[in-house]
């Protein structure tokens, strides 16, 4: 099975050049700014999009990307609408890979069967769900490998090499390396750090691993990135389009722009970094 | 449903914290290491004599226990059936049943070297038992609490002050009970390397509803012994007021291979079940939330829904998962009762028995107050009295206040 994933890894390693991944919430700050924003995202750079799933109770995220759900959960968003988001994204642009992001509760409900199936068709190619570790496996991981979806696992710095292979058993897509013991938007890890976890990771997988939690800057993007397959920046752009709203939360003319402008410029710090020796 | 009783009610969880499909460890990857060495450290506590020891010395001279079984001769006499026993848990230091559990935890804590607690509280009495027990053994402590709480449970944020805690107000989501658990976590997500989660009830990640359980079922154990002993058998009924059901598991476990021992749990019902509640079991459904599987209040796309009750210790939207369980296989009966029935409640024990109970148990109470009447006089009916009312007397003071005018 080769997903949009592999591909997109395959072609960007081929022209030695690390992965530019963004992450937005979807429906925020509603449904239709949001497919307009995510829609811009690939012209401006993105490689791969992540697409968070609305949720009352996200307990990995900051206060940014707390806020950008309830937002998005007060214009109406649902599971069903995020994958009629991705359906909508999908009528255009067959190639770019989109990752769900969430928490298990709202997929739970939805039915498992009946969510991978219809995230397939809606043209979903990955999922990485914070709170099913791989010693929960059952519930959601194995059924969407069966479904032909990429079950993208999160490695942490508290990850030990005892435990990586357990991590790495059943992931698939790509890594996701959290860079911090922390929340979304909470500060940077450096980058030694990074480039000694990252090379950690590789020892036991021939995955590509992407770098996440605290990346803000094209700066930082750029140090990340050398160093790794992938940069990923969420919090950054939520902060971005969140400036862009009206003092009721609303989306404004300068919307779609304050995020697709933050894209470009972070995709041009990865961009200029050299991909990491393999 | 048809579910196929099990030989013993009491051998759960399986090893992978599983009690049927509930329980679990649903947690983000960075916890899963730290959750397996809790894991590990518990079960060696266990089975550490000296750990036993340690710990009894401490519920014995410091805690106050035994907790007495008190027979309430006039509220028998005034409801006229069963006859009720009231297990004074609300006598322990620190006011409530919580103690026994923070006990166990912190000892724990000290087990693996961890030198920085974290709580999440409610109505403040987990809160002030996690604080009493950090200044006891010089750790540093820091509660979370709903800035809805922080209001209504002024009392509790002063004593936690007092004691060295550093109480933050939580301002997310619905800035309750549930919200702060949401910012525990997320603490603990950032200070692993040396925090210690201190869970106050029974959910959560394998394995806290199980080492919860676990410590408080001295008050089970007890209750049996006591009744042994005043009345030369076993106990009829056993009563319990559940938010996340820590006070509830530690009475009932101990007897849930009895038979012949009936048992409820009183939910919360708030405004009632058809408008803003608190009763997972009896308006809600099996989702995940905070590390494990449960009854849980939610809409139809799986959002938590906002709980209510009068009562900030029980204003969560989900319980305990072996909860979840005891009420597929119907071993326990699950009750709820209102704000208002919980405040007459309240106000009939204050006046007849010189006991002001928590808002919390005086849910139980008002269960009571239904079921005593129906039993015969020789029934005998141990409720547990979780939690003193110290901490509600403004709260309710006001509502009289208001209500009167």
């Amino acid at each position: 099975m080769t997903t949009r994933i592999d591909t997109r890894f395959a072609e960007l390693a081929k022209q030695g050049r690390s992965a530019f991944v963004t992450f937005l919430m979807a429906g925020d700050p509603d449904p239709a700014t949001s497919l307009e924003i995510i829609k811009a995202l690939p012209k401006s750079g993105a490689d791969v999009i992540e697409i968070g799933m609305p949720f009352t109770d996200p307990m990995a995220d900051g206060p940014s990307i707390q806020a950008a759900g309830l937002r998005a959960l007060k214009a109406g968003m649902t599971l069903k609408k995020t994958l009629e988001l991705v359906r909508g994204f999908r009528k255009d642009d067959n190639a770019t890979p989109i990752v769900l992001m969430g928490y298990y509760n709202p997929i739970y409900i939805y039915g498992v069967d009946k969510f991978l199936a219809d995230a397939k068709s809606a043209g979903v190619d990955g999922l990485i769900i914070v709170d099913l570790p791989p010693e929960e496996d059952d519930e959601l991981c194995l059924p969407a490998m069966k479904a032909g979806l990429n079950f993208i696992r999160l490695a942490t710095p508290t990850t030990d090499d005892k435990r990586l292979p357990a991590v790495l058993a059943n992931t698939s897509g790509f890594v996701y390396y959290v860079s911090i013991t922390g929340i979304t938007g909470a500060a940077a890890a450096d980058s030694t750090a990074v480039s000694e976890a990252v090379a950690r990771i590789k020892r036991h997988t021939k995955l590509p691993v992407c770098v996440g939690f605290g990346i803000r800057t094209p700066e930082t993007a750029r140090a990340i990135a050398s160093h790794a397959n992938g940069a990923v920046v969420g919090t950054a752009l939520v902060d971005a389009l969140k400036n862009s709203l009206d003092a009721e939360g609303r989306a404004t003319a300068k919307t779609v722009n304050a995020v697709a402008e933050l894209t470009a410029a972070l995709a041009q710090g990865v961009k200029g970094a050299q991909q990491a020796a393999e | 449903m048809n579910i196929a009783k099990p030989n013993s009610y009491r051998s759960g969880p399986d090893e992978r914290g599983h009690f049927g499909i509930f329980g679990g460890r649903f947690v983000a990857e960075t916890l899963m290491p730290l959750i397996l060495d809790l894991e590990k450290a518990y079960t060696a506590a266990k089975a550490d004599p000296a750990f036993q020891a340690e710990m009894n010395g401490y519920l014995k001279n410091y805690v106050g226990r035994p907790s007495p079984l008190y027979f309430a001769e006039r509220l028998t006499e005034h409801l006229g059936g069963a006859k009720i026993y009231l297990k004074r848990e609300e006598l322990n230091h620190t006011g409530s049943h919580k103690v026994n559990n923070v006990l166990g935890q912190i000892m724990l804590a000290r087990r693996i070297s961890k030198k920085r607690i974290i709580a999440e509280t409610g109505a403040g009495q987990h809160g002030v038992a996690t604080a009493t027990l950090c200044a006891r053994f010089g750790l540093e402590c820091v509660v979370y609490m709903g800035a809805v709480d922080v209001e209504r449970q002024q009392p509790n944020v002063i004593r936690m002050e007092m004691l060295g805690a550093k109480v933050v107000p939580v301002q997310s989501g619905t800035r309750t009970l549930k919200d702060a658990m949401n910012e525990a976590l997320r603490d603990w997500v950032t200070n692993v390397h040396n925090t210690f989660y201190c869970i106050g009830t029974v959910a959560g990640p394998h394995p806290y509803p199980t080492l919860v359980r676990d410590f408080q079922s001295v008050i089970g154990n007890e209750t049996r012994a006591q009744m042994q002993e005043i009345e030369g058998r076993l106990p009829d009924s056993l009563v319990a007021c559940i938010g996340g059901g820590s006070n509830a598991m530690g009475l009932f476990h101990p007897f849930l291979d009895d038979p012949s021992v009936e048992i409820f749990g009183v939910e919360a019902a708030g405004h009632g079940l058809t408008q803003l509640h608190a009763a997972s079991i009896a308006g809600g459904r099996p989702g995940v939330l905070h590390g494990n599987r449960t009854y849980l209040l939610m809409d139809a796309d799986g959002q938590i829904q906002d709980a209510h009750s009068i009562s900030a210790g029980l204003d969560y939207p989900g319980i305990g998962p072996e909860h979840s369980w005891l009420h597929e296989v119907g071993r326990v009966n699950y009750l709820s009762a209102t704000d208002d029935e919980a405040l007459a409640a309240f106000q009939l024990l204050s006046k007849l028995e010189g006991i002001i109970p928590a808002l919390e148990p005086a849910h139980a109470i008002a269960k009571v107050m239904e079921l005593a009447p129906k039993r015969p006089r020789d029934h005998l009916m141990v409720v547990n009295l979780s939690g003193r009312g110290d901490k509600d007397v403004p709260q309710v003071g006001d509502i009289l206040r208001g209500k009167s005018k």
